[in-house]
């Protein structure tokens, strides 16, 4: 199958008022991605989800959707299914008739649409639950049936907004793998909004970072990881140590700013760059520690089982050149 | 220290219930008086026969109709406006919601008696004579802010994102209309229009200026409390008002119950 | 199914439908049309057209009504009839406000803290019914309580109390020659007309109060009753202030209660029925009923000021 463009924003801009919530922003998400938009609350990933489900216009710009302009094009038009945050499941319909919806509006039989609904129901692990009403069923059994009744209609983009948010830990991480192992199994488009940055590098095959209603970048999450190009990607993605352009430039690199991952700060005996450490705090499998180099503060995530010097004591500390990542921009 | 009321508060409060109740029950004991001349106390003894009496009363069946057609139409009236209010003002941001929701509001939160002789000296000033039809215009008035309560409370309650799910999935406006915003506004549409019945089935104020030379039911008894003649036949109508205004209210009760106490609070 | 935009040849409704949806300003005109044809037009102009009538006046000889401005009905306000009239109405609406909210309280805190289950179901009916139950009947009700020959006086006299019964009635201002006759007996019906109005946003509003507030309340040692005056009072303020707006209104604008039961002195509610009625003098009877609007305006105001609404 040839890979083409599932959804495109061209220079996209949405304004609530005087209020830019998203900013000319440019996209292109492949069919058959897993694709996630990451960002802080207010950033605009969430308005552009509704934009591509239709929920909303575009104040400028256009947004196609498999190469069509779906400007003015109704929700109810559009090959493309949500599963909402708040999960939106009908109260006075029960689990079956829930996840038939949009087959029965389509005017597709009874007993079709209800085989239909119970194969999707299977898919997601929820046979024998669909007598039931919504208010019945578990936080995580409802996200479930969010998940079928969009997925019965057999999208051409499956939207996701934090679908994960409202579960436990526990329940959250194993349904990233479910998620994951579904959009692989079905080959559909995800695209998949949240802000948290784990769930986004574990999932996705590319991830666009927002702030301030504008994509900061679109990379794949080990890219992202590795080669932030700017100090927000950066600290937003993973923690990091963002080094302003005067202390890159003493350390003889090009005055820009550049990252440093925790992790890659290595203790060594000699022929290190000589900091003081200033605290440490135990993180079970590390040590996290405190440390100041030429008047910047870094943090150092250190094996657990090193042992470590006096707090307050001189100690010397390494990097690969390769770890510390000069960024483009600001 | 929740679990259990003070013996004073207990007292009070069932002090407090009884004062509220005790009258009207006192009315089921006149309907049984023999005595037809005076409130005599305690009565002196008991027959069903006012109940035959009143039975025979074409006037009180003539007041009866008018007051259950009246009720009905303008009941009617005020669900579709009121619903629309509600779904207009809970659904959309628009400059002015607030100015709508004080409009609806104004009709009962002014003493009835502004709105009926406004409403008269406006027929005066327009030429329009007195007839059933200037009894509903005054009624459904008042009745659209009950319907309208109930309608908002559960338009709240209607998660913003049922309606864009329905549209997601493929439904159109009318669609969602049918399927997902009226089974879920139905029980609150049904006992706003009770209450909105049992409201105007009760009105009195308003409609001695809008109402001419036809008498509802409470018009009838107002005559009736003003200069009494029939107190028999008085009693006994009092007590079928009771019955036909308990038991809207107690099903508007029960179709609105689950989480919500909406039901009364616009009166 | 190639295209991701279904165009299945809709049909007229879902045309209309994508009408709507791209148009949603004019979607809520047409929603909004008739009731603010009916509420906006009909009723609010009704209300313009009688308050205009209270700039106009009355000619004294030919009882007809002059199309003139003026400000002339408004000073016959202030003449000490109608003064009379107007502050007996007030103090009346003060005392069954406050009367009210005394008897709601325990009420509307024992059905909003202690009554759980059936009994809340129950509580909830018990206020609900007389709140909705007809006007007149209760009315009716309180004429057979108070009548000379009825109940009170019978239970008066079966107690032995018929004299204490008398001296009340001998007393200025609330006594009378019989209890359905006196301010007593007018201010009786008020209030147990309007307590239910009392009552249910009380109970709101001190639903909403959490019972964690009042154990942190008595864990720094206060007693039930500075809980009492220092918690739960403040607390539920919005609410007693929503109920006192019903309790007030409806007080100053009622006419047939005073008219059914108590003293021949009028009410604000009765003037202006006389005024309109059998005296025809509509410009009085219309500055008389923008008193009610105009105490209730700032009544609102101050409500709104103190956030009561938010327990309405």
């Amino acid at each position: 199958m040839p890979m083409s463009t599932a959804v495109l924003f061209k220079q996209v801009s949405r304004y609530f008022d005087q209020v830019k919530a998203v900013d000319k922003v440019n996209l292109a998400i492949q069919e058959g991605e897993f694709f996630a938009m990451l960002g802080p609350s207010g950033s605009g990933k969430t308005t552009c989800l509704r934009l591509i489900a239709g929920f909303e216009q575009p104040s400028t710009g256009q947004i196609e959707i498999f190469g069509e302009a779906v400007a003015g094009v109704p929700p109810y038009r559009r090959q493309v299914n949500t599963v909402f945050q708040d999960y939106a499941l009908f109260p006075h319909l029960n689990i079956l008739d829930n996840v038939a919806y949009g087959l029965m509006i389509r005017g597709i039989d009874k007993k079709t649409r209800y085989q239909a609904a119970e194969e999707a129901l299977n898919l997601v692990q929820l046979s024998g639950f669909s007598a039931r009403k919504p208010a019945q069923l578990s936080g995580g059994q409802r996200q479930r049936v969010a998940l079928a009744r969009a997925l019965v209609n057999k999208p051409k983009v499956l939207l996701l907004d934090e679908p994960l948010g409202a579960l436990d830990l526990k329940l959250r991480e194993q349904m990233q793998e479910e998620l994951k192992a579904l959009q692989k199994q079905l080959g559909i488009t995800f695209v998949f909004v949240t802000h948290d940055q784990g769930e986004a590098l574990s999932m996705a095959d590319r991830i666009a970072v927002f702030n301030q209603g504008k994509i900061i970048q679109v990379d794949t999450p080990q890219a992202l990881y590795r080669r932030p190009n700017s100090p927000f990607v950066a600290n937003f993605v993973g923690s990091s140590n963002v080094l302003p352009p005067e202390f890159v430039k003493r350390l003889g690199l090009p005055a820009q700013w550049a990252s440093l991952r925790p992790e890659d700060i290595q203790l060594v005996h000699s022929a290190g760059y000589s900091a003081t450490l200033l605290s440490h705090s135990y993180m079970g499998s590390a040590n996290r520690l405190q440390l100041v180099l030429n008047d910047q503060v870094l943090h150092a995530l250190v094996p657990h089982h090193l042992a470590l010097p006096p707090d307050n004591s001189q100690v010397q500390i390494t990097w690969q050149p390769s770890d510390l990542h000069l960024m483009e921009s600001a | 220290m929740h679990s259990k009321a003070p013996w004073g508060l207990k007292i009070a409060a069932g002090l407090g219930l009884a004062f509220l109740h005790l009258p009207i029950l006192l009315i089921f004991v006149y309907a049984f008086t023999t005595e037809e001349k005076s409130y005599q106390w305690p009565p002196p003894g008991f027959t069903l026969k006012w109940f035959g009496v009143a039975w025979e009363r074409s006037d009180v069946w003539e007041a009866l109709a008018l007051s259950l057609k009246v009720a009905s139409i303008s009941t009617l009236i005020a669900l579709v406006l009121g619903t629309l209010c509600a779904a207009a003002v809970s659904r959309t941001r628009f400059f002015g919601r607030e100015t709508i929701s004080l409009l609806v509001i104004l009709p009962i939160a002014l003493p009835g008696i502004i709105t009926g002789i406004a409403l008269r000296s406006a027929f005066n000033l327009a030429d329009i004579p007195f007839s059933f039809w200037t009894i509903v215009l005054g009624h459904a008035t008042f009745c659209i802010v009950v319907v309208y309560n109930n309608a908002v409370a559960r338009f709240r309650r209607l998660s913003g994102s049922l309606i864009e799910a329905s549209m997601d999935l493929g439904a159109n406006s009318f669609q969602t209309f049918r399927y997902v915003i009226l089974p879920n506004i139905a029980t609150a549409l049904l006992a706003g229009g009770m209450l909105a019945f049992a409201l105007s089935f009760d009105e009195v104020i308003v409609t001695t200026f809008t109402a001419g030379q036809q008498s509802t039911l409470p018009i009838w008894m107002l005559e009736e409390l003003v200069r009494p003649r029939q107190r028999p036949v008085t009693n006994v109508v009092a007590v079928l008002v009771v019955l036909m205004t308990v038991l809207p209210i107690i099903a508007a009760y029960y179709l609105t119950r689950d989480g919500e106490h909406s039901a009364g609070q616009g009166k | 199914m190639n295209s991701v935009v279904a165009s299945t040849s809709p049909s007229r409704l879902a045309r209309l439908s994508d009408y709507a949806w791209r148009h949603p300003k004019q979607v809520l005109l047409v929603m909004l049309i008739l009731p603010v044809l009916w509420l906006g037009v009909v009723y609010l102009g009704s209300l313009a057209t009688l308050l205009i009538q209270s700039f106009f006046s009355i000619d004294e000889f030919s009882g007809l009504i002059k199309h003139e401005w003026t400000l002339k009905t408004y000073q016959e306000l202030f003449v000490p009839a109608n003064l009379d009239i107007i502050l007996r109405t007030l103090a009346m609406a003060a005392l069954v406000t406050m009367a009210s909210a005394i008897l709601a309280f325990p009420i509307a805190y024992y059905a909003a803290r202690y009554a759980k289950g059936v009994w809340k179901a129950l509580f909830y009916i018990g206020i609900m019914l007389p709140l909705w139950s007809s006007y007149l009947v209760k009315i009716y009700a309180w004429k057979l309580i108070l009548a000379r020959e009825g109940i009170l006086n019978w239970l008066f006299t079966s107690l032995h109390l018929d004299g204490l019964l008398n001296v009340y009635l001998a007393l200025p201002v609330v006594g009378g020659s019989s209890l359905s006759v006196s301010y007593t007996g007018t201010f009786l019906v008020f209030v147990y007309v309007w307590l239910p109005f009392m009552i249910l946003p009380l109970q709101a509003a001190l639903e909403r109060v959490p019972s964690s507030l009042l154990e942190a309340s008595a864990d720094l040692g206060a007693s039930a009753w500075q809980t009492l005056r220092y918690v739960l009072l403040p607390l539920a303020l919005p609410g007693l202030i929503a109920g006192s707006i019903f309790t007030f209104s409806l007080t100053l604008g009622d006419y047939i209660i005073p008219q059914i039961i108590g003293s021949s002195r009028l009410f604000i509610g009765q003037a202006v029925y006389m005024q309109q009625g059998t005296a025809g003098n509509i410009p009085l009877a219309a500055a008389f009923s923008v008193v009610p609007i105009v105490i209730m305006g700032i009544y609102l105001w101050l409500a709104k000021r103190a956030g009561a609404f938010n327990a309405l």
